[in-house]
């Protein structure tokens, strides 16, 4: 399909626009971070890092940190387990109710995160207390919670790339010779392995900044990053350091998302 | 041995002893009866093909050879061993997958080498074998590529090559040619033939393509709804149908019946005549002693370059499909026959009693 001259120029300005539109905001904190004034203000009045250094110094913000990338990794790696398991089980054998199991695997990524936390709140403080098992509210239930959209993720790139690269394969691999364990080391795993990652890191950049569900599923004890950048927002002396960890939180996101884009590319077809 | 032959109702020959040999074998996928009840001896060293549609049970009989389904009923034999519910990689058998099945992210080298490597081959061994099996196949050079980077042909042949470099008793091709087009396919049909010949591995091939079961089979093994109507050569299975199926199936359906078959040939069964084998005379023209002759009318013509199909409806009710080759006419000849009043005539012995 040729386009006119004049829609052409109409297609670019809409797409930078909306491109504007996403990421103008996003430069806005990035350059406010090095705003040496205590209250955002336009434009800058210089360029200073001692916000950085207030926010690398805030124990706050730290261990905030690092408890999202402990809540992070923990999730991802049980969602990676479970995840690529329900994903051969689905895409590599036939059984009774495969479809509908497949389908109430995706289903909580449409679900709204305020309905998934209360749910799991109430299971965590009412239910499951009622029978025994009593583990509070925690770092063990956020991680729980956040395994359960993890493992959609991870679910969904492995499921796709076990579509995509036919059963014949392992067939083959079994016809000339090698066991189960074999034909999955050499051929299996190789095909799903950048989607494993690609999975993997998605997933993590997703608990790395989830916070309806975190809040609820948290209790009082544990701080993610997340929360601990909403808690501050309204107090005023903490707004630059919030700034400071909001363009953090950014860095951060965009590198894992960038190498999950191009590991789902299939190795098949890029000739990798 | 005597015995296993005596037994088969299929062996035709006691010569070459038995590679495969399928007893009462079923495979039922739910309520569906893929394979019912097949006996079939495949003899060592032969060209034998499954030839039948889609849906007639043939790749599932390939699939239980090679243990990719365990059968419902009944046993397989490898080389007088029982291999019934031995899994894949037990069995002495390698197989050419439809989609050829290559591992993308192998080079070709390594997808050949596989076998090998996974049992344990040395290294330098196994790389002369691959190496060796690619210069069998007509790819000595290619051995560096990634099997996205050859076409459908090539890709066909890294297939054969990798199981062929596993020498295997039984070597197994589930429609191999399916996916190329017609001239590639001719010609790797005389080269399949040609390899299977230098190799000498018992060749067990599936295909719905007659003409293709026909140029290269030495046996042919008709499949219909899940069961083998008929197992024989090539010029048995077209000759002389058992069936009015593998009549219709392997060649053109072209059956005199009923009151058609009382009034042309005096005998009321089923009858299969190839169109090759009728003659188109003029009206008047009166069959030879030991021939039978139709009369009837030249409904359609088909030019097909070499030779024409004519559709004849016989008078006697029915119609006829005769074949004649285009030796000394032209498309404006053959075409101006439509409608004239003729005369079929054919040899008795072309006339074979199906069903």
């Amino acid at each position: 399909m040729t386009l006119s001259p004049f829609a052409r120029v109409v297609l670019r300005v809409l797409l930078l626009l909306v491109l504007a539109f996403m990421y103008v905001p996003l430069l806005l904190v990035l350059i406010n971070s090095f705003n040496p004034n205590q209250v955002a203000s336009w434009p800058p009045k210089g360029f200073s890092l001692v916000w950085w250094e207030a926010a690398l110094d805030n124990t706050g913000a730290r261990d905030a940190l690092i408890e999202s990338l402990h809540v992070a990794a923990w999730a991802t790696a049980i969602a990676l387990v479970l995840g690529s398991m329900i994903a051969f089980a689905i895409a590599r054998y036939q059984w009774f109710g495969r479809e509908s199991i497949s389908l109430l695997i995706v289903l909580p990524i449409a679900l709204p995160g305020i309905v998934t936390g209360v749910a799991l709140q109430n299971a965590f403080t009412r239910v499951l207390p009622e029978i025994g098992i009593d583990i509070g509210l925690g770092l063990i239930t956020v991680i729980i919670a956040h395994t359960t959209f993890c493992l959609v993720i991870v679910f969904n790139n492995v499921v796709a790339r076990l579509r995509r690269a036919s059963a014949s394969m392992e067939e083959a691999s079994m016809d000339l010779g090698a066991s189960s364990w074999q034909t999955f080391r050499l051929v299996t795993f190789p095909q799903v392995r950048s989607a494993l990652l690609a999975g993997g890191m998605l997933a993590f950049g997703l608990s790395f900044d989830e916070i309806i569900v975190t809040q609820l599923a948290a209790g009082a004890g544990v701080q993610t990053l997340p929360i601990w950048i909403f808690n501050n927002l309204s107090r005023p002396n903490q707004a630059p350091v919030v700034n400071v960890v909001a363009a953090l939180v950014i860095l951060l996101s965009v590198i894992p998302v960038y190498f999950a884009q191009r590991l789902s590319d299939d190795p098949a077809h890029t000739g990798v | 041995m005597p015995e296993a032959t005596q037994v088969s109702p299929t062996a035709e020959v006691g010569a070459a002893p038995v590679a495969v040999s399928l007893r009462g074998l079923s495979k039922s996928f739910g309520d569906v009866v893929a394979v019912d009840g097949v006996d079939l001896d495949i003899l060592d060293g032969e060209f034998l093909t499954l030839l039948g549609p889609s849906g007639s049970g043939k790749t599932t009989v390939l699939r239980l050879i090679a243990g990719f389904e365990m059968p419902t009923a009944g046993g397989i034999e490898l080389n007088g061993q029982d291999v019934t519910n031995r899994a894949p990689f037990e069995r002495d058998v390698n197989t050419v997958f439809q989609d050829y099945a290559l591992f993308p992210h192998m080079s070709v080298l390594q997808n050949v080498e596989y076998g090998l490597r996974v049992k344990r081959v040395p290294k330098g061994e196994r790389r002369q074998r691959a190496l060796e099996a690619l210069a069998s196949v007509q790819l000595a050079g290619f051995d560096e590529r990634k099997p996205a980077q050859m076409s459908g042909g090539q890709r066909q042949r890294v297939a054969l090559a990798r199981a062929l470099v596993n020498r295997p008793s039984v070597l197994l091709l589930d429609e191999p040619l399916g996916a190329l087009d017609l001239k590639l396919r001719e010609q790797m049909q005389v080269e399949l033939k040609q390899l299977q010949r230098q190799v000498g591995i018992t060749f067990i091939f599936v295909t719905h393509d007659q003409e293709e079961a026909l140029t290269m089979s030495d046996r042919i093994a008709v499949f219909n709804a899940g069961r083998v109507e008929q197992v024989g050569t090539p010029a048995a299975v077209y000759e002389r149908p058992l069936t009015p199926f593998v009549a219709g199936f392997v060649g053109t359906s072209n059956l005199l019946q009923g009151t058609a078959a009382q009034q042309v040939l005096g005998n009321a069964g089923v009858f299969s005549i190839r169109p090759e084998k009728i003659r188109i005379a003029n009206a008047l023209d009166a069959p030879a002693d030991g021939e039978h002759a139709a009369a009837g009318v030249v409904r359609e013509v088909v030019y097909a370059g070499a030779a024409t199909r004519f559709v004849v409806d016989l008078e006697a009710g029915g119609y006829l499909v005769a074949l004649q080759q285009n030796l000394q006419t032209s498309s404006m000849d053959v075409l101006s026959m439509r409608g004239r009043q003729v005369q079929l005539i054919w040899r008795r012995e072309h006339e074979t009693p199906v069903g």
